[in-house]
C-alpha cells in the first residue's frame, strides 16, 4: 500500500476509536447486568447475579421470547422461499423490469419501517379486518417477511453472481432436467449462503421492533415489545439489562456463523 | 436427449425459459406488490380520509384537509424540518465516521485482520435495536459512565435532540461502512500505487483517487442512515427527552389519537422525501450498491 506511515496510522487510531465507541455501550450493559446496585449506579460498587436469577424466573419475558421465536421463524421461512425465487430470476435471466424487481425488493428496507407499519395498519384496517381475519401472529409475519426477503435476496444474488452459470449449462447438457439440476448442481452450491441468509432474515425479524407495533394484535408481544413496555418501569430496569445482555451474546453467534458462510459475498452485504 | 424425452415436461421447462422466469416471479411479485405495495396505495388513499371526531369512525371521502392541516400548522413544519436536520447530521457523522474506518479494513489492515474487523463491525449492525439504544439510555443518564468520563454528573449531553443525534449515528453507523467498505475493496491497489508513483502523497491520492470513487458507495450508505433516521420514533423517546421528530407524531395519531387518516397523511412526509432522494441519486449507480 502507498499510504505514508503517519497516514496509516491516523486511519489506525480511527479505526481503534470508532470500535470502541461502538462496543463499550455493549460492554457497560454486559457489566451493569451484574451491578448490585438497583439504579446502575456507576462505576458499580459490587457485582450480584441476582438479577439474571430474576431474569430468569420472568414469565413475561419468557412468553415474549416464545413469540419472538416464532415471528421470527415465520418470517424466516416467507423469506428463504421468496428471496431465493427473486434471486434466481434476477441472476440467471435477463429480462424487461429488472432493474424495477429488484428496486421493489430494496424498497421494504430503503422506505423507514414507520412507513412499512402505518401502510400494512391501513392495509389491515380497510382490506384484511372487513374480510373477517384475525390479526394475530399472522400479520406480524406478513410485515416482517416483507423486509427480511432482501436480506436473502442479496446474499442469494451475490453467490449467484460469483458462481455464473456454466455448472447448471453443464449439468443441462448432460441431460438433467431443471429439477434435476437444481437438486444435485445449484443447490449444494448456494446452500451456505440460503443458510447465511436464513440467519439474518431471523436476527432482522427477532430484533424488529416498529413494524411489530403496528402489525401486533391485541396480546401479542415480542421480546422487543417485552422490553420496551417495560423501559417505563423502574423496577423491571434489572431485568431489562439482563435480556439486554442476553440479546447482545446470543446475537454474536449467528452472525458470526453468517459472515462465515457468506465470506465470498464481498465482506458481508446487508 | 435420451433421458430427457422420457420426462416431457421437465424439457419442455428446459425449452421454455420464459415459463421458468414467470414460474420464479410470480409468487414473489404477489407479495411485494400485493401485500407491499399495495399496502402503500391504502396508506396513501386513507391520508385522504378523516376522522369523525364524536363517534371516532373514519369518513372514507376524500379531501385534502389533513395536507392542508399539515401545511398551515406550524408545529407539523417545525417537526418535519427538525427531522431531516436530524436525519442529514446522522448521515454526515456517520459518513466522516464510517470513511476512515473503511479505509484501514479496506486498504491498510491485513487479511486475517480484515475478516475480524468485517465481523466486529457486523455484529452490531444485527445486535438489537432497542438494547443499542437502552445501551445509550444507561451511557447518558445523569451521573452515568459518560457523565462520570467528563469529570461529574451534569457534564455529558444529558438527554435530548443530541443525545438523539448521537444514539442514531451510533445505530446506523454499520450501514455506512459497510458500503465503503464493500466500494475500496474493489477499487484495485494499483490505482493507489500509480497515484504514488506520480508522485502524489497520500492526502492526495485519498482525495482525488480514493474519495471519488467512494461517493457511490456514500450515497448507498445515506440511503439507509437518512431513511432509517427520518422514520425513527423509538430512540427519540428513549434519549430524546421532549423533542419529538416525524415518526412520534405518527405514532401519537395511530395509537393514542386514534386517527389513522392523519397518522397516514404524517407518514407521507417521509415517503416524498425518501422517493426524492431515491431518483435524485438513481444516477450515481449508487442503488446497486445496496
Amino acid at each position: 500500500m502507498s499510504l505514508s506511515r503517519p497516514a496509516k496510522w491516523v486511519l489506525r487510531i480511527a479505526t481503534i476509536l470508532g470500535l470502541s465507541v461502538i462496543y463499550v455501550p455493549l460492554g457497560i450493559v454486559l457489566l451493569n447486568s451484574f451491578n448490585s446496585d438497583r439504579t446502575f449506579a456507576w462505576p458499580p460498587t459490587g457485582l450480584t447475579m441476582q438479577w439474571w436469577h430474576s431474569a430468569w424466573e420472568n414469565d413475561g419475558a419468557r412468553r415474549a421470547l416464545w413469540t419472538s421465536v416464532q415471528v421470527g421463524l415465520g418470517a424466516t421461512a416467507v423469506a428463504l422461499v421468496l428471496g431465493t425465487m427473486v434471486a434466481f430470476a434476477v441472476g440467471r435471466f435477463r429480462f424487461f423490469g429488472r432493474n424495477a424487481v429488484s428496486l421493489l425488493v430494496v424498497l421494504p428496507i430503503a422506505l423507514p419501517g414507520i412507513v412499512t407499519g402505518i401502510a400494512l395498519q391501513s392495509a389491515y384496517h380497510s382490506v384484511v379486518q372487513p374480510l373477517g381475519i384475525q390479526k394475530g401472529l399472522f400479520w406480524v409475519i406478513v410485515g416482517h417477511a416483507t423486509f427480511c426477503v432482501v436480506v436473502v435476496y442479496n446474499n442469494m444474488l451475490a453467490r449467484l453472481r460469483r458462481l455464473g452459470g456454466s455448472f447448471e449449462e453443464a449439468s443441462a447438457d448432460l441431460g438433467a432436467g431443471p429439477v434435476q439440476t437444481f437438486r444435485y448442481i445449484t443447490l449444494p452450491l448456494v446452500r451456505s449462503a440460503l443458510f447465511a441468509g436464513g440467519l439474518l432474515a431471523f436476527a432482522l425479524s427477532f430484533d424488529e421492533i416498529i413494524v411489530t407495533t403496528f402489525t401486533a394484535g391485541p396480546g401479542i408481544q415480542t421480546l422487543p415489545l417485552w422490553i420496551f413496555t417495560n423501559l417505563a418501569r423502574p423496577n423491571q430496569a434489572p431485568v431489562i439489562n439482563v435480556v439486554a445482555a442476553v440479546l447482545i451474546v446470543v446475537s454474536v453467534i449467528p452472525i458470526s456463523v453468517a459472515q462465515r458462510l457468506s465470506a465470498d459475498s464481498g465482506g458481508g452485504r446487508l | 436427449m435420451v433421458r430427457s424425452t422420457s420426462r416431457p415436461f421437465a424439457s419442455w421447462l428446459h425449452a421454455h425459459a420464459k415459463v421458468r422466469l414467470v414460474a420464479l416471479l410470480s409468487a414473489p411479485m404477489l407479495w411485494l406488490v400485493v401485500a407491499y405495495l399495495g399496502s402503500l396505495a391504502v396508506l396513501l388513499v386513507s391520508s385522504l380520509w378523516t376522522v369523525n371526531s364524536f363517534t371516532g369512525e373514519v369518513i372514507r371521502t376524500p379531501t385534502m384537509v389533513n395536507f392542508r392541516t399539515i401545511l398551515t400548522d406550524d408545529v407539523y413544519r417545525t417537526v418535519a424540518l427538525r427531522t431531516v436536520a436530524v436525519a442529514a447530521s446522522v448521515t454526515v457523522i456517520d459518513a466522516l465516521i464510517a470513511f476512515p474506518m473503511a479505509l484501514f479494513m479496506a486498504k491498510v489492515a491485513s487479511r486475517s485482520a480484515r475478516h475480524w474487523l468485517v465481523i466486529a463491525v457486523l455484529t452490531p449492525l444485527w445486535a438489537s435495536y432497542l438494547v443499542k439504544a437502552y445501551a445509550w439510555r444507561v451511557m447518558l443518564a445523569n451521573g452515568g459512565p459518560v457523565d462520570w468520563f467528563l469529570g461529574g454528573p451534569g457534564r455529558g449531553p444529558g438527554y435530548g435532540l443530541t443525545a438523539t443525534v448521537i444514539v442514531l449515528s451510533y445505530l446506523w453507523l454499520p450501514y455506512m461502512i459497510l458500503p465503503i467498505f464493500t466500494g475500496l475493496d474493489r477499487l484495485p491497489d494499483s490505482l493507489l500505487e500509480a497515484s504514488a508513483d506520480l508522485g502524489a502523497r497520500s492526502w492526495r491520492t485519498i482525495r482525488s483517487v480514493v474519495l471519488p470513487t467512494v461517493v457511490p458507495s456514500v450515497i448507498a450508505g445515506s440511503i439507509f442512515t437518512f431513511s432509517l433516521s427520518l422514520g425513527d420514533y423509538i430512540a427519540v423517546q428513549i434519549v430524546g427527552g421532549k423533542y419529538q421528530l416525524i415518526g412520534n407524531l405518527v405514532y401519537i395519531n395511530f395509537g393514542t389519537a386514534g386517527n389513522l387518516p392523519f397518522a397516514a397523511a404524517l407518514a407521507t412526509i417521509p415517503v416524498l422525501i425518501m422517493v426524492g432522494y431515491l431518483l435524485a441519486v438513481r444516477r450515481s449507480r449508487a442503488l446497486e450498491q445496496l
